[in-house]
Protein backbone atom coordinates (compact mmCIF):
# COMPACT_ATOMS: atom_id res chain seq x y z
CA UNK A 1 0.00 0.00 0.00
CA UNK A 2 1.01 3.65 -0.90
CA UNK A 3 -0.55 5.22 2.04
CA UNK A 4 -0.82 8.60 -0.25
CA UNK A 5 2.71 8.76 -0.09
CA UNK A 6 3.44 10.42 3.62
CA UNK A 7 4.11 6.73 4.75
CA UNK A 8 6.14 3.48 3.56
CA UNK A 9 5.32 1.46 6.51
CA UNK A 10 7.73 1.76 9.00
CA UNK A 11 7.86 2.75 12.29
CA UNK A 12 10.49 5.58 11.37
CA UNK A 13 8.46 7.08 8.41
CA UNK A 14 5.82 7.34 10.61
CA UNK A 15 7.07 8.94 12.96
CA UNK A 16 8.90 11.49 11.29
CA UNK A 17 5.61 12.21 9.50
CA UNK A 18 3.65 12.88 12.72
CA UNK A 19 6.41 14.91 13.96
CA UNK A 20 6.24 16.97 10.75
CA UNK A 21 2.68 18.00 12.05
CA UNK A 22 2.35 21.54 13.28
CA UNK A 23 0.78 21.86 16.73
CA UNK A 24 -2.70 23.08 17.72
CA UNK A 25 -2.74 26.53 19.58
CA UNK A 26 -5.51 25.16 22.11
CA UNK A 27 -6.86 28.56 23.57
CA UNK A 28 -6.82 29.68 19.63
CA UNK A 29 -9.40 26.65 18.90
CA UNK A 30 -11.63 27.06 21.88
CA UNK A 31 -12.24 30.53 21.12
CA UNK A 32 -12.67 29.81 17.00
CA UNK A 33 -15.43 27.24 18.06
CA UNK A 34 -16.55 29.56 20.35
CA UNK A 35 -17.42 32.62 18.41
CA UNK A 36 -18.88 30.12 15.47
CA UNK A 37 -21.12 28.41 17.38
CA UNK A 38 -22.62 32.62 18.14
CA UNK A 39 -24.07 32.24 14.34
CA UNK A 40 -27.74 32.32 14.45
CA UNK A 41 -29.73 30.34 11.52
CA UNK A 42 -33.06 31.19 11.41
CA UNK A 43 -35.66 30.68 8.45
CA UNK A 44 -35.03 28.91 5.04
CA UNK A 45 -31.06 28.40 6.06
CA UNK A 46 -32.52 26.78 9.38
CA UNK A 47 -34.92 24.46 7.50
CA UNK A 48 -32.16 23.66 4.71
CA UNK A 49 -30.16 22.85 8.08
CA UNK A 50 -32.58 20.38 9.81
CA UNK A 51 -32.96 18.33 6.82
CA UNK A 52 -29.47 18.52 5.92
CA UNK A 53 -28.66 17.34 9.80
CA UNK A 54 -31.61 14.47 9.37
CA UNK A 55 -29.83 12.90 6.26
CA UNK A 56 -26.33 13.21 8.19
CA UNK A 57 -27.71 11.42 10.76
CA UNK A 58 -26.61 8.42 12.31
CA UNK A 59 -29.35 6.68 13.89
CA UNK A 60 -27.62 4.77 16.49
CA UNK A 61 -28.41 2.14 19.43
CA UNK A 62 -25.75 0.70 21.22
CA UNK A 63 -26.86 -0.97 24.04
CA UNK A 64 -26.47 -3.88 26.11
CA UNK A 65 -29.80 -3.99 25.70
CA UNK A 66 -30.55 -3.84 22.16
CA UNK A 67 -33.27 -6.40 20.90
CA UNK A 68 -33.78 -7.33 17.29
CA UNK A 69 -37.70 -5.55 17.67
CA UNK A 70 -35.71 -2.16 18.69
CA UNK A 71 -33.44 -2.43 15.78
CA UNK A 72 -36.02 -2.84 13.35
CA UNK A 73 -38.17 -0.10 14.93
CA UNK A 74 -35.07 2.36 14.76
CA UNK A 75 -34.72 0.98 10.93
CA UNK A 76 -38.24 1.96 10.35
CA UNK A 77 -37.43 5.02 11.63
CA UNK A 78 -34.06 5.91 9.74
CA UNK A 79 -35.87 5.62 6.42
CA UNK A 80 -39.22 7.48 7.29
CA UNK A 81 -38.49 9.65 10.22
CA UNK A 82 -41.39 11.16 10.18
CA UNK A 83 -44.03 8.30 8.98
CA UNK A 84 -46.90 11.48 8.60
CA UNK A 85 -44.47 13.67 6.51
CA UNK A 86 -43.02 11.68 3.57
CA UNK A 87 -40.53 14.97 2.62
CA UNK A 88 -38.67 14.09 5.53
CA UNK A 89 -35.40 12.45 4.16
CA UNK A 90 -34.02 9.05 5.27
CA UNK A 91 -31.07 9.58 7.82
CA UNK A 92 -27.77 8.35 6.85
CA UNK A 93 -27.02 5.11 8.40
CA UNK A 94 -28.28 2.85 10.95
CA UNK A 95 -25.81 2.23 13.71
CA UNK A 96 -25.73 -0.66 15.55
CA UNK A 97 -23.58 -3.65 17.46
CA UNK A 98 -22.05 -6.82 15.29
CA UNK A 99 -24.76 -9.42 15.88
CA UNK A 100 -27.40 -7.15 15.20
CA UNK A 101 -26.55 -5.82 11.66
CA UNK A 102 -27.83 -8.86 9.58
CA UNK A 103 -31.70 -8.23 11.29
CA UNK A 104 -30.93 -4.12 10.47
CA UNK A 105 -29.57 -4.67 6.92
CA UNK A 106 -32.89 -7.87 6.21
CA UNK A 107 -35.83 -5.11 7.77
CA UNK A 108 -34.03 -2.20 6.02
CA UNK A 109 -34.38 -3.93 2.96
CA UNK A 110 -37.69 -4.97 3.21
CA UNK A 111 -39.57 -2.04 3.59
CA UNK A 112 -37.86 -0.36 1.05
CA UNK A 113 -34.51 1.35 2.98
CA UNK A 114 -31.89 0.09 0.73
CA UNK A 115 -30.24 3.42 0.41
CA UNK A 116 -29.97 3.79 4.26
CA UNK A 117 -26.19 2.18 5.29
CA UNK A 118 -25.71 -0.30 8.02
CA UNK A 119 -22.29 1.09 10.25
CA UNK A 120 -21.25 -1.79 12.62
CA UNK A 121 -19.13 -0.93 15.61
CA UNK A 122 -16.13 -2.78 15.26
CA UNK A 123 -12.96 -4.14 16.91
CA UNK A 124 -13.51 -4.46 20.48
CA UNK A 125 -16.02 -1.30 20.58
CA UNK A 126 -16.04 0.23 22.84
CA UNK A 127 -12.78 -0.23 24.88
CA UNK A 128 -10.89 -1.39 22.27
CA UNK A 129 -9.31 -4.04 24.49
CA UNK A 130 -8.81 -7.18 22.51
CA UNK A 131 -6.19 -9.19 20.32
CA UNK A 132 -5.33 -8.81 16.51
CA UNK A 133 -6.89 -11.92 15.82
CA UNK A 134 -10.76 -11.01 17.48
CA UNK A 135 -10.51 -7.58 16.04
CA UNK A 136 -10.97 -8.79 12.65
CA UNK A 137 -12.98 -11.46 13.09
CA UNK A 138 -15.22 -8.82 15.03
CA UNK A 139 -15.00 -6.49 11.90
CA UNK A 140 -15.35 -9.85 8.98
CA UNK A 141 -18.49 -10.97 11.10
CA UNK A 142 -20.01 -7.16 10.24
CA UNK A 143 -19.05 -7.34 6.78
CA UNK A 144 -20.30 -10.54 6.27
CA UNK A 145 -23.31 -9.43 7.82
CA UNK A 146 -23.93 -6.89 5.01
CA UNK A 147 -22.59 -3.94 6.98
CA UNK A 148 -21.67 -0.88 4.58
CA UNK A 149 -19.92 1.23 7.25
CA UNK A 150 -17.29 -0.32 10.04
CA UNK A 151 -16.61 2.02 12.83
CA UNK A 152 -13.49 1.07 14.46
CA UNK A 153 -12.46 2.26 17.63
CA UNK A 154 -8.56 2.61 18.05
CA UNK A 155 -6.17 1.49 20.80
CA UNK A 156 -5.94 4.12 22.94
CA UNK A 157 -3.62 2.78 25.75
CA UNK A 158 -1.24 1.76 22.54
CA UNK A 159 -1.79 5.49 20.97
CA UNK A 160 -0.84 7.54 24.61
CA UNK A 161 2.06 5.21 25.12
CA UNK A 162 3.95 6.08 22.02
CA UNK A 163 3.35 3.17 19.88
CA UNK A 164 1.96 4.65 16.89
CA UNK A 165 3.26 2.08 14.47
CA UNK A 166 0.29 -0.52 16.16
CA UNK A 167 -2.53 1.91 16.31
CA UNK A 168 -1.39 2.78 12.15
CA UNK A 169 -0.86 -1.10 11.64
CA UNK A 170 -4.80 -1.80 13.08
CA UNK A 171 -6.22 0.04 11.17
CA UNK A 172 -4.08 -1.02 7.66
CA UNK A 173 -5.58 -4.49 8.70
CA UNK A 174 -9.02 -3.61 9.43
CA UNK A 175 -9.01 -1.68 6.10
CA UNK A 176 -7.86 -4.83 4.31
CA UNK A 177 -10.65 -6.82 5.93
CA UNK A 178 -13.10 -3.76 4.94
CA UNK A 179 -12.14 -3.99 1.07
CA UNK A 180 -14.30 -2.26 -0.96
CA UNK A 181 -17.53 -3.48 0.67
CA UNK A 182 -17.42 -1.33 3.68
CA UNK A 183 -16.11 2.35 4.66
CA UNK A 184 -14.03 2.31 7.63
CA UNK A 185 -14.83 5.25 10.33
CA UNK A 186 -11.85 5.44 13.23
CA UNK A 187 -12.80 6.36 16.21
CA UNK A 188 -10.52 8.45 18.43
CA UNK A 189 -12.30 8.51 21.77
CA UNK A 190 -10.91 12.18 21.94
CA UNK A 191 -12.44 12.37 25.66
CA UNK A 192 -9.20 9.84 26.14
CA UNK A 193 -6.79 11.86 24.29
CA UNK A 194 -6.82 14.61 26.52
CA UNK A 195 -5.29 17.12 24.25
CA UNK A 196 -5.65 19.23 20.93
CA UNK A 197 -2.22 18.36 19.89
CA UNK A 198 -3.30 13.88 20.37
CA UNK A 199 -6.49 14.55 18.26
CA UNK A 200 -4.38 15.91 15.53
CA UNK A 201 -2.16 13.31 15.44
CA UNK A 202 -4.72 10.73 15.41
CA UNK A 203 -6.53 12.39 12.96
CA UNK A 204 -3.20 12.43 10.27
CA UNK A 205 -2.53 9.14 11.15
CA UNK A 206 -5.63 7.08 10.78
CA UNK A 207 -5.94 9.20 7.79
CA UNK A 208 -3.01 8.01 5.97
CA UNK A 209 -3.41 4.50 6.96
CA UNK A 210 -6.68 4.08 4.85
CA UNK A 211 -9.35 5.48 6.87
CA UNK A 212 -12.29 7.02 5.15
CA UNK A 213 -14.33 8.83 8.25
CA UNK A 214 -12.33 10.23 11.30
CA UNK A 215 -14.84 9.98 14.57
CA UNK A 216 -14.39 11.77 17.76
CA UNK A 217 -16.13 9.35 20.38
CA UNK A 218 -18.18 6.25 20.81
CA UNK A 219 -20.57 7.89 23.18
CA UNK A 220 -19.91 6.00 26.06
CA UNK A 221 -16.83 8.55 27.37
CA UNK A 222 -17.70 12.45 28.20
CA UNK A 223 -16.68 14.49 26.80
CA UNK A 224 -17.34 13.43 23.41
CA UNK A 225 -17.78 15.93 20.39
CA UNK A 226 -17.27 19.17 21.85
CA UNK A 227 -17.11 22.07 18.74
CA UNK A 228 -13.53 22.73 19.11
CA UNK A 229 -12.51 18.80 18.94
CA UNK A 230 -15.08 18.84 15.35
CA UNK A 231 -12.79 21.65 14.62
CA UNK A 232 -9.12 20.55 15.03
CA UNK A 233 -10.50 17.33 13.38
CA UNK A 234 -12.36 19.16 10.39
CA UNK A 235 -8.82 21.26 9.86
CA UNK A 236 -6.68 17.82 9.54
CA UNK A 237 -9.07 16.75 6.87
CA UNK A 238 -8.62 20.41 5.20
CA UNK A 239 -4.86 20.15 5.61
CA UNK A 240 -4.96 16.64 4.59
CA UNK A 241 -7.27 17.43 1.62
CA UNK A 242 -4.44 19.87 0.67
CA UNK A 243 -1.55 17.39 0.96
CA UNK A 244 -2.91 14.79 -1.05
CA UNK A 245 -6.56 15.77 -3.09
CA UNK A 246 -8.38 13.02 -0.95
CA UNK A 247 -11.22 14.18 1.18
CA UNK A 248 -11.56 11.97 4.58
CA UNK A 249 -15.25 12.69 6.21
CA UNK A 250 -15.58 13.79 9.76
CA UNK A 251 -18.31 12.03 12.48
CA UNK A 252 -18.54 13.83 15.63
CA UNK A 253 -20.60 11.71 18.14
CA UNK A 254 -21.61 11.76 21.30
CA UNK A 255 -23.71 14.82 23.12
CA UNK A 256 -25.04 16.26 20.03
CA UNK A 257 -28.76 16.21 21.33
CA UNK A 258 -30.77 19.02 20.31
CA UNK A 259 -30.95 20.74 16.75
CA UNK A 260 -28.88 23.93 18.44
CA UNK A 261 -25.91 22.03 18.64
CA UNK A 262 -26.31 20.34 15.26
CA UNK A 263 -26.34 23.47 13.11
CA UNK A 264 -23.23 24.64 15.21
CA UNK A 265 -21.68 21.38 13.75
CA UNK A 266 -22.89 22.58 10.42
CA UNK A 267 -22.26 26.20 10.56
CA UNK A 268 -18.33 24.57 11.67
CA UNK A 269 -18.06 22.29 8.84
CA UNK A 270 -19.14 25.05 6.35
CA UNK A 271 -16.40 27.43 7.95
CA UNK A 272 -13.88 24.86 8.29
CA UNK A 273 -13.60 22.24 6.08
CA UNK A 274 -15.88 23.95 3.50
CA UNK A 275 -19.06 23.55 1.87
CA UNK A 276 -18.25 20.73 -0.15
CA UNK A 277 -17.99 18.63 3.16
CA UNK A 278 -21.63 19.35 3.76
CA UNK A 279 -23.31 16.21 2.50
CA UNK A 280 -23.70 12.81 4.05
CA UNK A 281 -21.08 11.07 2.34
CA UNK A 282 -18.24 13.30 4.11
CA UNK A 283 -20.23 14.14 7.61
CA UNK A 284 -22.21 12.79 9.92
CA UNK A 285 -23.72 12.83 13.06
CA UNK A 286 -23.74 9.98 15.29
CA UNK A 287 -27.00 10.42 17.18
CA UNK A 288 -29.94 8.64 18.87
CA UNK A 289 -32.04 11.69 20.63
CA UNK A 290 -30.66 14.17 18.54
CA UNK A 291 -33.41 12.68 15.68
CA UNK A 292 -36.29 13.53 17.66
CA UNK A 293 -35.47 17.41 18.19
CA UNK A 294 -34.74 17.81 14.68
CA UNK A 295 -38.00 16.56 13.98
CA UNK A 296 -39.67 18.97 16.28
CA UNK A 297 -38.05 21.60 15.33
CA UNK A 298 -39.03 20.61 11.73
CA UNK A 299 -43.31 20.54 12.57
CA UNK A 300 -42.70 23.74 14.55
CA UNK A 301 -41.52 25.51 11.24
CA UNK A 302 -44.20 23.61 9.39
CA UNK A 303 -46.96 24.92 11.39
CA UNK A 304 -45.91 28.01 13.34
CA UNK A 305 -46.40 26.48 17.04
CA UNK A 306 -43.99 24.73 19.09
CA UNK A 307 -44.07 20.84 18.95
CA UNK A 308 -44.67 18.43 21.67
CA UNK A 309 -42.48 15.21 22.41
CA UNK A 310 -45.79 13.33 22.28
CA UNK A 311 -45.79 13.15 18.76
CA UNK A 312 -42.50 11.83 17.63
CA UNK A 313 -41.49 8.10 19.01
CA UNK A 314 -39.59 7.35 21.92
CA UNK A 315 -36.87 5.15 20.61
CA UNK B 1 -26.63 63.31 53.07
CA UNK B 2 -25.81 59.99 52.13
CA UNK B 3 -23.28 58.78 49.72
CA UNK B 4 -24.24 55.76 48.49
CA UNK B 5 -25.34 55.04 44.89
CA UNK B 6 -28.68 53.05 44.54
CA UNK B 7 -28.84 49.99 44.94
CA UNK B 8 -31.46 49.20 41.85
CA UNK B 9 -32.69 45.56 41.53
CA UNK B 10 -33.10 44.36 37.18
CA UNK B 11 -36.18 42.41 37.49
CA UNK B 12 -35.38 38.78 34.91
CA UNK B 13 -37.66 36.43 34.53
CA UNK B 14 -37.68 32.58 36.57
CA UNK B 15 -36.91 30.15 34.48
CA UNK B 16 -36.18 26.42 35.56
CA UNK B 17 -34.75 27.75 38.80
CA UNK B 18 -32.72 30.64 37.33
CA UNK B 19 -33.30 34.14 36.79
CA UNK B 20 -32.20 34.42 32.95
CA UNK B 21 -32.81 38.02 30.67
CA UNK B 22 -35.02 37.38 28.22
CA UNK B 23 -33.20 36.04 25.18
CA UNK B 24 -34.50 38.85 22.96
CA UNK B 25 -33.32 41.37 25.09
CA UNK B 26 -36.92 42.76 25.10
CA UNK B 27 -37.80 44.94 28.22
CA UNK B 28 -40.82 47.76 28.91
CA UNK B 29 -41.28 50.26 31.60
CA UNK B 30 -43.69 49.96 34.27
CA UNK B 31 -44.85 53.32 35.98
CA UNK B 32 -46.69 53.66 38.72
CA UNK B 33 -50.04 54.91 38.85
CA UNK B 34 -48.88 59.11 38.83
CA UNK B 35 -46.93 57.84 35.41
CA UNK B 36 -43.61 57.74 37.26
CA UNK B 37 -41.08 55.48 35.97
CA UNK B 38 -40.33 52.57 38.11
CA UNK B 39 -38.42 49.66 36.76
CA UNK B 40 -37.67 47.77 32.94
CA UNK B 41 -38.65 44.47 33.48
CA UNK B 42 -38.32 41.55 30.56
CA UNK B 43 -40.41 41.83 27.81
CA UNK B 44 -41.15 37.49 27.48
CA UNK B 45 -40.04 35.84 23.76
CA UNK B 46 -41.75 32.83 22.37
CA UNK B 47 -38.07 31.26 22.96
CA UNK B 48 -38.15 32.04 26.27
CA UNK B 49 -42.06 30.42 26.68
CA UNK B 50 -40.58 27.25 25.00
CA UNK B 51 -37.73 27.04 27.22
CA UNK B 52 -39.86 27.61 30.23
CA UNK B 53 -42.27 24.69 28.88
CA UNK B 54 -39.01 22.11 28.63
CA UNK B 55 -38.12 23.26 31.79
CA UNK B 56 -41.84 22.54 33.06
CA UNK B 57 -41.80 19.31 31.05
CA UNK B 58 -38.54 18.14 32.32
CA UNK B 59 -39.88 19.06 35.96
CA UNK B 60 -43.11 17.46 36.04
CA UNK B 61 -42.74 13.65 36.16
CA UNK B 62 -40.13 14.60 39.75
CA UNK B 63 -42.91 17.08 41.13
CA UNK B 64 -46.16 14.54 40.52
CA UNK B 65 -43.95 11.40 42.26
CA UNK B 66 -43.67 13.89 45.35
CA UNK B 67 -45.96 12.35 48.10
CA UNK B 68 -48.37 14.64 49.16
CA UNK B 69 -47.07 15.53 51.99
CA UNK B 70 -43.88 16.78 50.93
CA UNK B 71 -45.81 18.86 48.31
CA UNK B 72 -47.96 20.49 51.73
CA UNK B 73 -44.50 21.19 53.12
CA UNK B 74 -42.97 22.95 50.41
CA UNK B 75 -46.29 24.96 49.22
CA UNK B 76 -45.87 25.51 53.28
CA UNK B 77 -42.48 26.76 53.22
CA UNK B 78 -43.52 28.97 50.24
CA UNK B 79 -46.23 31.05 53.00
CA UNK B 80 -42.75 30.76 55.89
CA UNK B 81 -40.75 32.77 53.70
CA UNK B 82 -43.59 35.32 52.12
CA UNK B 83 -44.03 35.79 55.73
CA UNK B 84 -40.20 36.57 56.22
CA UNK B 85 -40.27 39.10 53.40
CA UNK B 86 -43.62 41.23 54.06
CA UNK B 87 -42.50 44.30 53.97
CA UNK B 88 -40.50 44.48 50.54
CA UNK B 89 -43.61 42.98 49.21
CA UNK B 90 -45.84 45.83 51.15
CA UNK B 91 -43.43 48.42 49.61
CA UNK B 92 -43.57 46.88 46.09
CA UNK B 93 -47.44 46.97 45.87
CA UNK B 94 -47.78 50.31 47.64
CA UNK B 95 -45.08 51.77 44.79
CA UNK B 96 -46.61 50.19 41.66
CA UNK B 97 -50.45 50.31 42.67
CA UNK B 98 -50.49 53.76 44.92
CA UNK B 99 -52.74 52.00 47.55
CA UNK B 100 -52.72 53.01 50.71
CA UNK B 101 -50.36 50.52 53.11
CA UNK B 102 -53.42 49.29 55.23
CA UNK B 103 -54.88 47.58 51.42
CA UNK B 104 -51.47 46.30 50.61
CA UNK B 105 -50.52 44.79 54.10
CA UNK B 106 -54.12 42.82 53.39
CA UNK B 107 -53.01 41.48 50.07
CA UNK B 108 -49.98 40.01 51.73
CA UNK B 109 -51.68 39.01 54.27
CA UNK B 110 -54.49 36.95 52.22
CA UNK B 111 -51.62 36.12 49.90
CA UNK B 112 -49.49 34.41 52.81
CA UNK B 113 -53.18 32.68 54.05
CA UNK B 114 -54.39 31.40 50.37
CA UNK B 115 -50.60 29.32 50.27
CA UNK B 116 -51.30 27.89 53.89
CA UNK B 117 -54.64 27.34 52.57
CA UNK B 118 -53.87 25.32 49.37
CA UNK B 119 -50.86 23.51 50.78
CA UNK B 120 -53.42 22.07 53.32
CA UNK B 121 -55.16 20.60 49.96
CA UNK B 122 -52.27 18.54 48.71
CA UNK B 123 -53.24 15.13 50.70
CA UNK B 124 -56.95 16.19 51.04
CA UNK B 125 -57.81 16.38 47.16
CA UNK B 126 -57.57 12.79 46.66
CA UNK B 127 -59.74 11.87 49.45
CA UNK B 128 -62.42 14.78 48.15
CA UNK B 129 -62.70 14.19 44.47
CA UNK B 130 -61.49 10.22 44.52
CA UNK B 131 -64.01 7.03 44.81
CA UNK B 132 -64.32 3.53 45.74
CA UNK B 133 -66.87 2.92 43.17
CA UNK B 134 -69.32 -0.07 43.59
CA UNK B 135 -69.55 -2.42 40.76
CA UNK B 136 -71.27 -5.62 39.44
CA UNK B 137 -68.07 -8.11 40.19
CA UNK B 138 -65.49 -9.23 41.92
CA UNK B 139 -63.41 -6.27 42.01
CA UNK B 140 -62.56 -3.20 44.15
CA UNK B 141 -63.01 -0.24 41.27
CA UNK B 142 -60.92 3.46 42.44
CA UNK B 143 -61.46 6.66 40.92
CA UNK B 144 -58.29 8.53 41.33
CA UNK B 145 -56.79 12.42 40.74
CA UNK B 146 -54.30 12.32 38.44
CA UNK B 147 -51.78 15.68 37.25
CA UNK B 148 -52.25 16.53 33.54
CA UNK B 149 -48.96 17.81 33.02
CA UNK B 150 -47.78 21.02 32.09
CA UNK B 151 -50.36 23.46 33.51
CA UNK B 152 -49.93 27.52 31.78
CA UNK B 153 -51.92 30.42 33.58
CA UNK B 154 -52.54 34.01 32.68
CA UNK B 155 -52.86 36.03 36.19
CA UNK B 156 -54.67 38.79 36.24
CA UNK B 157 -53.87 42.60 36.45
CA UNK B 158 -54.54 43.01 40.01
CA UNK B 159 -54.39 42.28 42.73
CA UNK B 160 -51.21 41.21 41.40
CA UNK B 161 -49.73 39.27 44.16
CA UNK B 162 -52.92 37.27 45.16
CA UNK B 163 -53.58 36.88 41.91
CA UNK B 164 -50.55 35.15 41.24
CA UNK B 165 -50.52 32.71 43.75
CA UNK B 166 -54.48 31.73 42.83
CA UNK B 167 -53.05 31.13 39.24
CA UNK B 168 -50.02 29.51 40.64
CA UNK B 169 -50.57 27.64 43.48
CA UNK B 170 -53.62 25.16 42.71
CA UNK B 171 -52.22 24.15 39.32
CA UNK B 172 -49.21 22.60 41.58
CA UNK B 173 -50.91 21.15 44.10
CA UNK B 174 -52.04 17.99 41.97
CA UNK B 175 -48.71 17.51 40.53
CA UNK B 176 -48.88 19.77 37.54
CA UNK B 177 -46.00 22.64 36.58
CA UNK B 178 -46.48 26.03 35.58
CA UNK B 179 -45.71 28.83 33.60
CA UNK B 180 -47.66 31.79 34.14
CA UNK B 181 -47.37 35.22 32.92
CA UNK B 182 -47.06 38.27 35.44
CA UNK B 183 -49.69 41.08 36.05
CA UNK B 184 -48.20 43.29 32.82
CA UNK B 185 -48.52 46.43 35.08
CA UNK B 186 -47.38 45.19 37.98
CA UNK B 187 -45.11 42.47 37.66
CA UNK B 188 -42.44 43.87 40.74
CA UNK B 189 -44.13 41.53 43.20
CA UNK B 190 -44.14 38.33 40.79
CA UNK B 191 -40.75 38.48 40.44
CA UNK B 192 -39.82 39.19 43.49
CA UNK B 193 -42.35 36.28 45.02
CA UNK B 194 -39.60 34.09 42.54
CA UNK B 195 -36.94 34.54 44.35
CA UNK B 196 -39.35 32.98 47.47
CA UNK B 197 -39.88 30.25 45.26
CA UNK B 198 -36.30 30.40 45.01
CA UNK B 199 -35.82 29.86 48.65
CA UNK B 200 -38.24 27.47 49.32
CA UNK B 201 -37.39 23.75 47.56
CA UNK B 202 -39.80 24.51 45.16
CA UNK B 203 -38.09 22.18 42.40
CA UNK B 204 -36.24 23.94 39.54
CA UNK B 205 -39.34 23.57 36.55
CA UNK B 206 -41.70 23.34 39.03
CA UNK B 207 -42.91 27.13 39.01
CA UNK B 208 -41.66 29.21 35.38
CA UNK B 209 -42.63 33.26 35.71
CA UNK B 210 -42.60 35.17 32.98
CA UNK B 211 -43.42 38.91 32.21
CA UNK B 212 -44.28 40.27 29.64
CA UNK B 213 -47.49 41.38 27.22
CA UNK B 214 -50.65 39.08 27.48
CA UNK B 215 -51.99 39.70 23.88
CA UNK B 216 -48.81 38.93 22.86
CA UNK B 217 -47.98 35.26 25.10
CA UNK B 218 -51.45 33.96 25.49
CA UNK B 219 -51.80 33.13 22.12
CA UNK B 220 -48.44 31.35 22.24
CA UNK B 221 -49.21 29.27 25.00
CA UNK B 222 -52.27 28.08 23.11
CA UNK B 223 -50.94 27.25 20.38
CA UNK B 224 -47.98 25.28 21.85
CA UNK B 225 -48.35 21.68 21.48
CA UNK B 226 -46.78 20.70 25.06
CA UNK B 227 -48.60 22.75 27.69
CA UNK B 228 -51.76 20.42 28.93
CA UNK B 229 -53.79 22.94 30.20
CA UNK B 230 -54.77 26.95 30.11
CA UNK B 231 -55.98 28.98 33.23
CA UNK B 232 -57.66 32.29 30.90
CA UNK B 233 -58.60 33.39 34.20
CA UNK B 234 -56.49 36.78 33.82
CA UNK B 235 -57.18 37.81 30.13
CA UNK B 236 -60.19 39.93 29.13
CA UNK B 237 -63.40 38.08 27.93
CA UNK B 238 -62.84 39.65 24.84
CA UNK B 239 -59.60 37.41 23.85
CA UNK B 240 -60.98 34.21 25.13
CA UNK B 241 -62.35 33.18 21.41
CA UNK B 242 -59.25 33.43 19.70
CA UNK B 243 -57.17 31.24 22.08
CA UNK B 244 -60.14 28.85 22.93
CA UNK B 245 -59.85 28.34 18.71
CA UNK B 246 -55.84 28.25 18.86
CA UNK B 247 -56.13 25.77 22.09
CA UNK B 248 -58.45 23.35 19.87
CA UNK B 249 -56.14 22.47 17.69
CA UNK B 250 -54.30 20.29 20.66
CA UNK B 251 -57.54 19.26 22.80
CA UNK B 252 -55.88 21.83 25.43
CA UNK B 253 -58.34 22.26 28.41
CA UNK B 254 -59.00 26.04 29.02
CA UNK B 255 -60.53 27.39 31.53
CA UNK B 256 -61.06 30.34 33.67
CA UNK B 257 -62.03 30.86 37.65
CA UNK B 258 -63.72 33.42 39.63
CA UNK B 259 -62.75 32.39 43.26
CA UNK B 260 -60.42 29.95 44.94
CA UNK B 261 -61.81 27.00 45.89
CA UNK B 262 -60.87 23.48 44.95
CA UNK B 263 -62.86 23.33 41.83
CA UNK B 264 -59.97 25.26 40.76
CA UNK B 265 -57.40 22.63 41.78
CA UNK B 266 -59.56 19.67 40.48
CA UNK B 267 -59.95 21.53 37.10
CA UNK B 268 -56.05 20.47 36.06
CA UNK B 269 -56.61 16.66 36.98
CA UNK B 270 -57.71 14.19 35.22
CA UNK B 271 -59.82 11.26 36.77
CA UNK B 272 -58.21 7.57 36.65
CA UNK B 273 -60.14 4.52 37.53
CA UNK B 274 -58.81 1.61 38.70
CA UNK B 275 -60.09 -1.97 38.41
CA UNK B 276 -58.17 -4.48 40.65
CA UNK B 277 -59.61 -8.12 41.29
CA UNK B 278 -60.85 -9.08 44.81
CA UNK B 279 -58.60 -12.43 46.11
CA UNK B 280 -61.21 -14.83 46.92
Amino acid sequence: MSYYGLVDGTEASLKKYLASLSGVDQVGADARAAMLATRSIKAASKRWAIDTAISMVDLTTLEGADTPGKVQALCSKAVRPDPTDSTVPSVGAVCVYNDMVGIARAHLDLIGGEHVGVAAVSTAFPSGRASMAVKIQDTQDAVDAGASEIDMVIDRGAFLSGRYIEVFDEIVKIREVCGDKAHLKVIFETGELVTYDNVRKASFLAMAAGADFIKTSTGKVAPAATAPVVLVMLEAVRDFYAMTKVQIGVKPAGGIRNTKDAIKQLVLVNETAGPEWLKPSLFRIGASALLNDLLMQRMKMDDGYYASPQYVTID
Amino acid sequence: MSNRIDVKKTYKLFINGAFPRTESGRTYEVKNAKGTFIANPCLASRKDLKDAVVAARAAQSGWNKASAYNKGQILYRIAEMLEGRRPQFVDEIITVTGVTKAKAEKEVTDAVDRLVWYAGWTDKISSLSGALNPVAGPYYNFTIPESMGVIAAIAPESPSLLGLIDAVTPIIVGGNTVIVLASTKAPLSAMSFAEVVATSDVPAGVINILTGKKDEIAPWMASHMDIDGLDISGLSSKAHGEIRIAGAENLKRIYTFKSADPGRILAFLEHKTVWHPIGN
